[in-house]
């Protein structure tokens, strides 16, 4: 075992020749300890930095020096100011949100029994990569409804609301009696007066497109000064006489139906039809009219945002980024809130103190620091998003979605290949987060 | 908090005071405080709710048979548990490119994790106990290293490992990966064998002790909770990692990049990009809940990454 040099050592009666030893034997061991690091750090991001900083300088080959073109390329390319746009957006949308989000959810969960659930159901997505996350959210996001969660959902609340009753799709008249087309519903030929009935039998309806409620079809005796009628699927297997109303034929629940002048277009009055197809226009005074069941009877049905289109695609893949770090964000709020001392908040009430004031006077203000963390680390991360970019946003989407980081590494190696401009990109992205890096040295020569 | 020390108390885990001792009540006092509370257990249920659906969507999504994949949303599976099936796990493990990348992804991140746990312990005792000139100024610059974006590497590496070939390789990510999680690494071990008691070391000294004797029969023993969160935190990282392997890897491809290559014919093979997906995310999450104590204490310790 080699003697090492003592801190608490009295140099005064060593030999010199054996201070020179040990003082290099130290430096030995101290470099030993450092070189592994030094020699990582020195390649993988020292000597690469300069690299790319050098390179943003040259052309797409290499070869030619161009000042500061590629630079100048970035804020003219509408792709590239596409990136930079969008990730303005995120700057200005998703650190907020996320830090508001977190510490809401930090207070609310210290007052229930299964906080260690809650944050662990929230806190969990961190655990998978962003990139799993955006292939998660990109089925969730799928238009179609009866694949799309969110617009599974979105359409149940709209049925749930009653929204409009457009359930049939393919449905054609059975007689000649009726004019029209799905596009503009389909109307009585002959004019109707007041006393009379309107019969309005379809066909091409398939058994499963009438909800569960429908009835035995069944018009509303006629009555004077009102005009009824039935909207009815007139079809009866084996046969049966179109246009009459058959014993085993279903009235259309929920159609809607118009009462128009003749030979205008305009609906004077409207009615939905009952689970027997029935409805009835009352006073509807002297004159010719047209019934029929109008075109929101007949329109294509809940067709689902398109989450996944230009316009939506931004939200659709913050919503997924801020369902990851939304639990990060409780958790770090969590642990600022749970190191406040008791004694304080409880002497803040003693003296009278509501809870809001509590919140706003005490809590608050001793949670800054670890909100400022909270949110800084997000905008560090907000500006070098790219994975879930690329998983949420289909290819189509991809321009409208770009961002900076997305925007180097496809200028780089997505096909492009310009090194020179993918270069100048990465440089701004560094230059984007050094503001970040002054508050991290600030912070640590502050608490030296 | 850029100084939390790794030790500290976990909050997740920990309940607050107020609800830790309840008092014995009343029938009638209970059944009053449920109600007023009722609104925010079921918004707080509602929430949780919200956070689960996604990822149990995703399961039940791969758990359709491949007719129906396309066609019905994931409740299906739980409206008609009849349906389900693992055929689409089968036909994964059938699928040898799928294999092989869970393969290549194992390799990256135990590899790459242990040897940065290594190299940033040794440089972490270095800046906490070796007096040596312009330790601190070097420090400042591992500091300052921590918020560098990887894209300003790409390049360069992309141009090095072309020459060293390494490009296409398990060992080029494994470098990569060690030297990005070195500067937070060393900041963690750092801070960790600061608060170390300095008598410990002394007395080590005083008995003659060598250095890398201290260091490894003394420190890294002690140091096992930090080097607990760093090699979570690295191993989670890299595992999870998709811009590394797309710029360096071309067929020594990682499941992110495999996954990714399938997605771009989405629509029409979600039967295998659904279940790879999730195979993707069963080892983070295994790690996720079994050390999730270690995970939070990382996060705490360096939430300025």
């Amino acid at each position: 075992m080699t003697q090492v040099a003592r801190n608490d050592g009295a140099p005064g009666g060593a030999q010199p020749d054996g201070l020179r030893a040990e003082a290099r034997r130290r430096r030995l061991t101290t470099a030993a300890f450092l070189a592994p690091a030094a020699f990582f750090l020195i390649i993988w991001l020292v000597y690469p930095t300069v690299a790319t900083v050098w390179r943003s300088l040259f052309d797409r080959s290499g070869d030619e020096f161009v000042w500061l073109s590629n630079y100048k390329a970035i804020f003219t390319t509408d792709t590239l100011v596409k990136a930079l746009q969008n990730n303005v957006l995120w700057v200005a949308v998703v650190p907020a949100l996320v830090t508001a989000i977190g510490l809401v959810l930090a207070v609310l969960t210290e007052r229930i029994r299964w906080q260690v659930a809650f944050r662990l159901a929230l806190f969990m997505p961190m655990a998978i990569s962003l990139f799993a996350a955006g292939v998660i959210w990109r089925i969730m996001d799928e238009k179609d409804p009866s694949q799309g969660t969110l617009n599974a959902s979105i359409g149940a609340v709209r049925d749930a609301l009653g929204g409009s009753g457009s359930v049939l799709p393919n449905a054609v008249p059975s007689t000649e009696g009726l004019t029209g087309s799905l596009q503009t519903g389909f109307y009585v030929k002959a004019p109707v007066q007041a006393g009379g009935q309107a019969l309005i039998g379809l066909t091409g309806i398939a058994p499963t497109a009438l909800p569960a409620s429908a009835k035995q079809a069944a018009a509303p005796a006629a009555a004077p000064g009102t005009i009824t009628g039935v909207v009815w699927r007139d079809f009866k297997p084996g046969g049966g006489t179109p246009g009459q109303v058959e014993p085993e034929e279903l009235g259309v629940p929920g159609a809607t139906v118009e009462l128009r002048k003749s030979g205008s277009t305009a609906a004077i009055q409207t009615a939905k039809t009952d689970d027997a197809g029935a409805f009835t226009f009352k006073d509807v005074g002297s004159g010719d009219f047209t019934v029929g069941a109008s075109k929101d009877s007949f329109g294509p049905p809940y067709a689902g945002v398109s989450w996944l289109g230009s316009k939506l695609i931004n939200p659709a893949v913050m919503i997924a980024y801020i369902w990851v770090w939304a639990g990060f964000a409780m958790v770090i709020i969590a642990a600022g809130l749970a190191a406040i001392s008791r004694e304080v908040l409880e002497a803040a009430r003693t003296d009278g103190a509501t809870e809001w004031q509590v919140f706003r006077r005490v809590t608050a203000p001793m949670l800054a620091p670890v909100l400022s963390v909270v949110f800084i680390t997000m905008l560090i991360n907000v500006l070098k998003v790219f994975d879930i970019v690329l998983s949420v946003a289909p290819a189509s989407s991809q321009d409208d979605a770009n961002v900076i980081a997305l925007a180097m590494w496809r200028t780089s190696f997505g096909g492009v290949n310009d090194f020179g401009l993918g270069s100048a990109i990465a440089v701004l992205l560094l230059v984007l987060v050094l503001p970040a890096l002054a508050l991290n040295v600030r912070r640590f020569k502050r608490e030296q | 908090m850029t100084t939390a020390s790794a030790d500290q108390p976990v909050p997740s885990t920990k309940p607050a005071p107020a609800a830790a001792a309840p008092k014995k009540d009343g029938f009638a006092t209970k059944i009053g405080r449920w109600t007023r509370r009722a609104p925010l257990q079921i918004f707080l249920m509602l929430v949780a709710l919200a956070w689960l659906v996604p990822t149990l969507g995703l399961f039940f999504t791969s758990l359709l048979p491949a007719d129906l994949i396309s066609q019905e949303g994931w409740w299906k599976v739980v409206s008609d548990p009849s349906v389900a099936t693992f055929a689409n796990y089968r036909a994964v493990f059938d699928n040898e490119a799928l294999v092989s990348s869970l393969w290549v992804t194992l390799q990256i991140a135990v590899g790459n994790t242990v040897l940065l746990v290594l190299v940033a312990a040794l440089a972490g005792y270095a800046f906490a106990w070796l007096e040596f000139p312009g330790r601190d100024a070097l420090f400042v610059v591992v500091i300052g290293l921590l918020v560098v974006p990887l894209q300003v590497a790409l390049i360069p590496i992309f141009s090095i490992y072309n020459d060293a070939h390494l490009f296409d390789t398990v060992l080029g990510l494994i470098l990569f990966h060690v030297a990005f999680g070195l500067p937070f690494g060393i900041f963690l071990m750092r801070n960790f064998f600061v608060g170390i008691p300095k008598d410990l070391l002394e007395s080590a000294r005083i008995d003659g002790a060598s250095e890398i004797t201290i260091f490894f029969k003394l420190m890294l023993p002690l140091a096992l909770p930090a080097i607990a969160s760093l090699a979570i935190f690295q191993f989670l990282w890299t595992w999870n990692d998709l811009i590394v392997a797309l710029t360096f890897a071309r067929d020594t491809k990682p499941i992110t990049v495999e996954i990714f290559s399938q997605l771009r014919q989405f629509g029409t093979n979600i039967e295998l990009i659904a279940p790879a997906s999730f195979l993707s995310m069963i080892i983070p999450l295994v790690v996720f809940f079994a050390f999730q104590k270690s995970f939070a204490n990382g996060l705490l310790a360096g939430s300025v990454k």
